[in-house]
């Protein structure tokens, strides 16, 4: 199992699109490491800058509502993929996109957005880390000298799809 | 107690309930396009897996980029169609044949009432215009759907929409589902089956459902889904007519997909539409809508008419009808996709391509193109496009182009006039 955790990128929006994620011009490129470069190209958010440092260090992404919405295409998750982001803390997800990131073997966290608040409470601190432990069901939160624990709920089905690595290795021993 | 449309689909299809609320369901239809299925293929060769669960209920092509543009789309376009002609898939569409996945697959038959359909394209929900659960996934649900034709989903948890009265003149299935995009927001039906129902739906034609059915993503709906009635008997009845002793019985046998009338819904939402205006969306998002009375005026740089969302020959026909005698204004690119080579013939024959290039449109290849900014209609930084596709996210026809969501008549009326124009004057 892959662990989840590291420094933290936080993108204050709602309805963060697949488009924003990955634009679909580089849907052509024919392997996941191709789209490396190319991760959040489109976003534009105030302060963040998606070839900085920050997006380059980071291994946790923290957002609002209805994250990863519109296209299907696994190529965002896959860019986070490339680009060392394991883990996806949001107060919700579009359905494709929450399914892909568990598809691939990587989270998809929702938090209710009194948590996901708090959360935002240390996007101020340049060092903020976080580690998401899926079995255990369990993140925390570190910058600044300070430090939470949320608890967060995730499907059975989702969690094993984390421990076996992804739906391939599920279902190809399954069905 | 009874069970709605999506949970006997469910029941029937079920393989597997691993933990309690995950379904895995056998697959009726897995369908592929060359820009999520490469990497599918890919990985189950590096795996040493290449095989198909069924040669038969997989069908592809290739629309998204047609004729190919560069290296890399032809790349993309040669694995697709390596991989068809290696394990004889019948059902592959290539140039010459090819055409938007959510028109064409319909168009040939492919779908019925009761299906489960998967593809890797979140504009998969168009096909439960026929009765169907389908949904769009990604390329790791699509790879497991080639290889196993199996895909797990959550329960079909669903929104009933009753649609009252009828539509106005000059508003069409384009306007409602701008406007309940417009009422429950982008993600208002998130993992839930948008289930539209009514005499609004009763009435329209299986064109006008795939309309209604293609945006149900839009409001982050799992699928579409209507009732297979007699308008859908009369569609399938080509591809059907061996199987069934009569229309009738066909009927019959559809009928009992229905939702019951017990059936228990996550919630129900009732509109009149009898006053409904032609609508138009305003910003990045497909929510964010006004009528066409609000933005009337806007001006546009391109008008692009097309795309699995309405590019139909019935879509092809109302902007004829408002075309007809008239010329696109000279500020104003105009370009006609029509979704398939069918659809291109039909137009042809019917003298709607003669039309729309007597008005000055530009008329293209059946190719899905400009709607997501691959060729036929990149907008430069800045530029505004009044278009009948399904998409207005911020760069989607082009980096710092503006999209413009609306029915194939408002933007005939806006190509007139080269501002946003209310297509209700030209009826
Ligand atoms: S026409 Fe547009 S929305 Fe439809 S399948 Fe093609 S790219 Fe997707």
């Amino acid at each position: 199992m892959k662990t989840f955790g590291g420094s933290v990128l936080f993108l204050d929006r709602s309805d963060i699109n697949t488009d924003e994620i990955i634009p679909a011009k580089y849907l052509t490129e024919i392997t996941k490491e191709d789209l490396k470069p190319y991760i959040l190209e489109d976003l534009k958010l105030p302060g963040f800058d998606p070839k900085g440092a920050k997006t380059r260090e980071a291994r946790v992404i923290v957002s609002r509502a209805n994250f990863g919405c519109g296209s299907s295409r696994e190529h965002a998750p896959w860019v986070f993929e490339v680009n060392d982001i394991t883990a996806v803390v949001a107060e919700s997800f579009a359905r494709i996109f929450r399914q892909n990131m568990f598809n691939c073997g990587m989270a998809a966290i929702e938090l209710p957005k009194e948590k996901i608040d708090r959360l935002f409470a240390y996007a101020g601190h340049p060092d903020s880390t976080m580690a998401v432990d899926v079995a255990g069901q369990t993140l925390t939160v570190r910058g600044g000298g300070k430090e939470e624990t949320f608890s967060f709920e995730v499907s059975p089905f989702d969690k094993a799809l984390v421990l076996a690595g992804g739906w391939v290795d599920y279902a190809d021993k399954k069905y | 107690m009874g069970k709605t449309i999506a949970e006997k689909i469910f029941a029937s299809h079920l393989v597997d309930e691993p933990f309690a609320g995950t379904h895995v369901l056998k697959l009726d239809a897995v369908l592929c396009h060359e820009i999520t299925t490469p990497i599918a293929i890919a990985d189950l060769m590096a795996r040493g897996k290449d095989r198909v669960f069924d040669t038969t209920r997989i069908k592809a092509v290739i629309d998204h980029v047609t004729p190919s543009k560069d290296t890399k789309t032809a790349t993309q376009a040669k694995i697709l169609r390596d991989w068809a002609r290696r394990h004889a898939i019948k059902d592959f569409f290539d140039v010459g044949h090819n055409g938007v996945c959510h028109a064409l697959f319909p168009e040939k038959g492919f779908i019925r009432p009761g299906y489960t359909v998967i593809m890797g394209d979140s504009h998969t929900c168009t096909h439960g215009a026929f009765g169907a659960f389908a949904a769009g996934v990604g390329t790791t649900d699509l790879e497991v759907g080639i290889l196993k034709g199996v895909c797990a989903f959550r329960e079909p948890k669903t929104i009933r929409f009753n649609l009252h009265g009828t539509l106005p003149k000059g508003v069409y299935a384009k306007d409602v589902i701008l406007f309940l995009i417009g009422q429950i927001g982008v993600n208002g039906a998130t993992d839930r089956v948008m289930e539209f129902r009514g005499p609004v739906v009763e009435a329209m034609t299986m064109e006008s459902r795939m309309t209604l059915c293609n945006m149900a993503i839009e409001a982050g709906g799992t699928s579409g889904i209507c009732m297979p009635d007699q308008v859908t008997v009369d569609y399938l009845w080509p591809f059907i007519q061996n199987d069934y002793p009569s229309k009738d019985a066909a009927l019959a046998e559809f009928r009992k997909w229905w939702s019951d009338d017990d059936a228990v819904y996550d919630k129900v939402l009732d509109f009149d539409l009898s006053t409904l205006e032609p609508i138009v969306t305003h910003g990045y998002k497909p929510d964010q809508v006004k009528t066409i009375t609000e933005m009337a005026g806007t001006p546009v740089d391109q008008v692009y008419l097309g795309s699995c969302t309405n590019g139909r020959l019935e879509d092809l026909r109302i902007a004829a009808g408002i075309l007809k005698g008239r010329t696109v204004a000279p500020t104003v690119r105009a370009i006609l996709s029509p979704a398939t080579p069918k659809i291109y013939q039909e137009a042809l024959h019917e003298g709607l391509i003669e039309i729309f290039m007597d008005a000055g449109f530009c008329v293209t290849n059946p190719t899905c193109g400009a709607c997501l900014g691959m060729s036929n209609g990149v907008l430069a930084e800045g530029e505004v496009c009044a278009s009948t596709t399904n998409r207005n996210f911020m760069g989607r026809m082009g980096k710092g182009g503006m999209v413009h969501l609306m029915s194939p008549a408002t933007s005939a009326a806006t190509a007139i006039e080269g501002k946003m124009a209310d297509p209700r004057k030209y009826l």
